[in-house]
């Protein structure tokens, strides 16, 4: 059993007749992913992809069931569409969107938590389960079916990782992108215990990078409940201080956000440290 | 966005906080004019965006205004930390008769904002923090109820308390009113600092006052969209050049200290590619030059522009493209390069590894582009110390 999506996760896309939204529904259609529709305000009774626009998600919801939304509504409306996501009820809302301010992400987070609905994002590439579903942005052909769980903050980087296990013979259970903001809706800890439960997850390979105390939680949380093996791989090595690496929230703001210190925590709680991304399959073992 | 300290003043004061009335000036001539429009003794201060400007000499007490021009003429044109002063504000000297430290910032674990005031205002609070780490009183705030009264007074009891009345009783009422009007300026502006230190209890017409004799405020970059007036204040010229072109392309770029050129699509990977270089690179000097993030699928456009930036860093010596393609094919990738580098030429080594969709059919067009300077590395690891080896040869 996969986490968080399978092949009967029901889906509809928050701005759909966008570029990215119209170009990834469309991806997501060809890897299988249940799609049943979008929205977008005034456009509700059209059809775009062989499947029904909706003006809301709560119409959305209603009308086809659906469980699991994906944003791709641009930065000034991307808090607002999340917010209509979790009062329509969505389970898994997943959010693509880059550039959300802080200050929005501080209110829909304290919503989120009010709420049954989990965020996975913002700034992220979503997540897939090899060979059924797929939400978000992730290449569905550098990735194949297995037992290895990947959670990430960072995009292409997960792709690198997912891309080596799967040369390797190495497939996956499932990929999650948290995304690379510093407030978002889930974090490492939320799906290692999701892994840990997971029948069909028996390692998990965690990526982190510069910015803020994820990582040292995550690696308090290895230590006390994790019996799977853990690998590791830390970015920002190189970083200096006070100085935003690309995502929002790869800054390092004193010792602890540092690569090193995240690197110490994990390596202490048992988990394997990849120096470099192609090291990581060889890490995890065939 | 970091602003300059004269712009975070004239933001605190549209948000009712005492600030000293200072004037910026940008000649010694204009220092002096300052000085003497305001009336001497004076603080002459460079305007840079970086700390520790005091121990560089970048502030000084100045008694008359020929002094204010000396010291103007002495500050303009300095190099802090990398920075070049090219405004100074001179401000009145106040009668300071106690330092307090406040700050609003976000807590990121918290998810919420967080109030910091402390008695041991006028020092470095990172050391502060170090070694007296419960000196600073700390509140946080829900930002859906917003800061309280009780909040307030209770940073102001805790500041009263400290250092035998760091907090004169007289001045509970108006650091109330200061510490709100903080809050609301940082909310207002999207801001992630907002710091005042000093905060200064002055002597002024027979009596006591608070006065913020410095200022700093960093705002989201991701809301600028909606704070039209503060973005027009950023200081491209306090940037490293390439920093702000490659904004304006989409393309995040920050100048590092190395001598490889880095081009890659994705922060992580970019970050973990500038790791590799410094792993294979460290113990011979060698390290990035650069972070870049071309991001996309990275177009012929993208990669173009990414490279004229790299190329115009005179430190580069040899340059390294990391190119993960997902859903844009490795060859869609390898023609986009290639497009790149007729528009952009150089003979500078380059290395180029391609991974993911179709990486191999994007691996054969470049080998059989059989461009000169041009090395096809089969992974990362190879692609990193195949820059590092042209960059030591080169």
């Amino acid at each position: 059993m996969p986490v968080l999506i399978d092949r009967t996760t029901r889906v509809i896309v928050q701005g759909i007749t966008g570029n990215h939204g119209r170009f990834h529904a469309g991806q997501m259609i060809a890897y299988g992913t249940d799609v049943a529709g979008g929205t977008r305000p005034g456009k509700g009774g059209e059809t775009i992809l062989e499947r029904p626009i909706f003006d809301t998600v709560a119409e959305a919801r209603e009308r086809t069931g659906a469980d699991c939304s994906v944003i791709f509504v641009p930065p000034p409306l991307a808090a607002d569409a999340i917010l209509e996501a979790v009062d329509a009820g969505i389970r898994l809302v997943v959010c693509i969107t880059e550039g959300i301010p802080i200050r929005d992400m501080q209110l829909v987070r304290a919503r989120v938590d009010r709420g049954a609905s989990r965020l996975l994002g913002p700034n992220c590439p979503g997540l897939l389960t090899p060979a059924a579903s797929k939400v978000g942005i992730m290449p569905g052909t550098i990735a194949s079916p297995g037992s290895v769980g990947v959670v990430s903050r960072s995009g292409t980087l997960t792709y690198e990782a997912v891309y080596a296990l799967t040369e390797r013979g190495i497939g996956q259970s499932t990929c999650i992108g948290i995304g690379g903001d510093p407030v978002n809706g889930t974090d490492f800890i939320d799906l290692l215990e999701l892994f840990e439960r997971d029948a069909g997850t028996d390692r998990v390979v965690l990526i982190g990078e510069i910015g803020g105390t994820d990582e040292q939680r995550a690696a308090d949380y290895i230590r006390r409940e994790m019996s799977k093996p853990v690998v590791a791989f830390i970015a920002g090595r190189m970083a200096p201080e006070g100085k935003t690496m690309g995502h929002a929230g790869a800054l390092v703001e004193g010792a602890e956000g540092s690569a090193g210190d995240k690197i110490d925590a994990l390596r202490s709680a048992g988990a394997r440290i990849a120096t470099h991304p192609e090291e990581i399959p060889d890490l995890v073992g065939g | 966005m970091d602003l300059h300290e004269f712009q975070a003043k004239e933001c605190f004061e549209r948000h009712g906080i005492p600030v000293a009335r200072g004037q910026t000036a940008a000649t010694a001539g204009q220092a002096a004019e300052a000085a003497e429009r305001l009336g001497p003794p004076v603080v002459v201060k460079a305007q840079v965006l970086t700390g520790g400007r005091g121990k560089a000499g970048g502030v000084t007490l100045c008694r008359s205004a020929a002094e204010a021009r000396a010291a103007a003429q002495e500050i303009l044109g300095m190099d802090i930390r990398g920075h070049t002063v090219r405004t100074v504000l001179v401000d009145p000297a106040a009668d300071i008769r106690g330092e307090l430290y406040l700050a609003v910032t976000n807590d990121r674990a918290a998810r919420r904002p967080l109030i910091m005031a402390s008695a041991a205002g006028g020092m470095d609070i990172e050391a502060v923090n170090r070694e007296t780490p419960e000196s600073i009183l700390r509140t946080h705030v829900d930002p859906q109820i917003g800061l309280r009264d009780y909040q307030i007074a209770s940073l102001a009891s805790g500041l009263a308390r400290a250092r035998g009345t760091a907090l004169p009783a007289g001045l509970r009422h108006p650091f109330a009113a200061l510490a709100r009007s903080l809050y609301d300026c940082f909310r207002a502006t999207d801001a992630t600092l907002c710091e005042i230190n000093p905060l200064a209890v002055v002597a002024e017409d027979g009596g006591l006052a608070l006065r913020a004799l410095d200022g700093k405020m960093s705002i989201d970059d991701n809301a600028l969209f909606r704070q039209g007036g503060l973005a027009e204040l950023r200081d491209a010229s306090a940037e490293p050049a390439g920093e702000a072109e490659a904004r304006a392309s989409g393309i995040n770029y920050v100048k590092l200290d190395g001598q490889i050129g880095c081009m890659v699509n994705g922060a992580g990977l970019a970050m973990a590619t500038m790791d590799l270089v410094g792993h294979f690179g460290g113990a011979h000097g060698i390290g990035p030059a650069n972070f870049l993030d071309v991001s996309g699928g990275a177009s012929a456009q993208q990669v173009a522009t990414g490279l004229r930036i790299i190329l115009s860093d005179a430190s580069v010596r040899a340059v390294l493209i990391n190119i993960f393609g997902g859903i844009t094919r490795g060859d869609e990738v390898a023609r986009g390069i290639m497009a790149a580098l007729e528009e952009v030429p150089t003979a500078l080594p380059m290395t180029i590894r391609l991974a993911g969709t179709n990486h191999e059919e994007g691996m054969r067009l470049l080998e059989e582009a059989g461009l000169a300077n041009v090395t096809v590395a089969q992974s990362l690891q190879a692609a990193a110390q195949a820059a590092v080896d042209a960059a030591r040869s080169g």
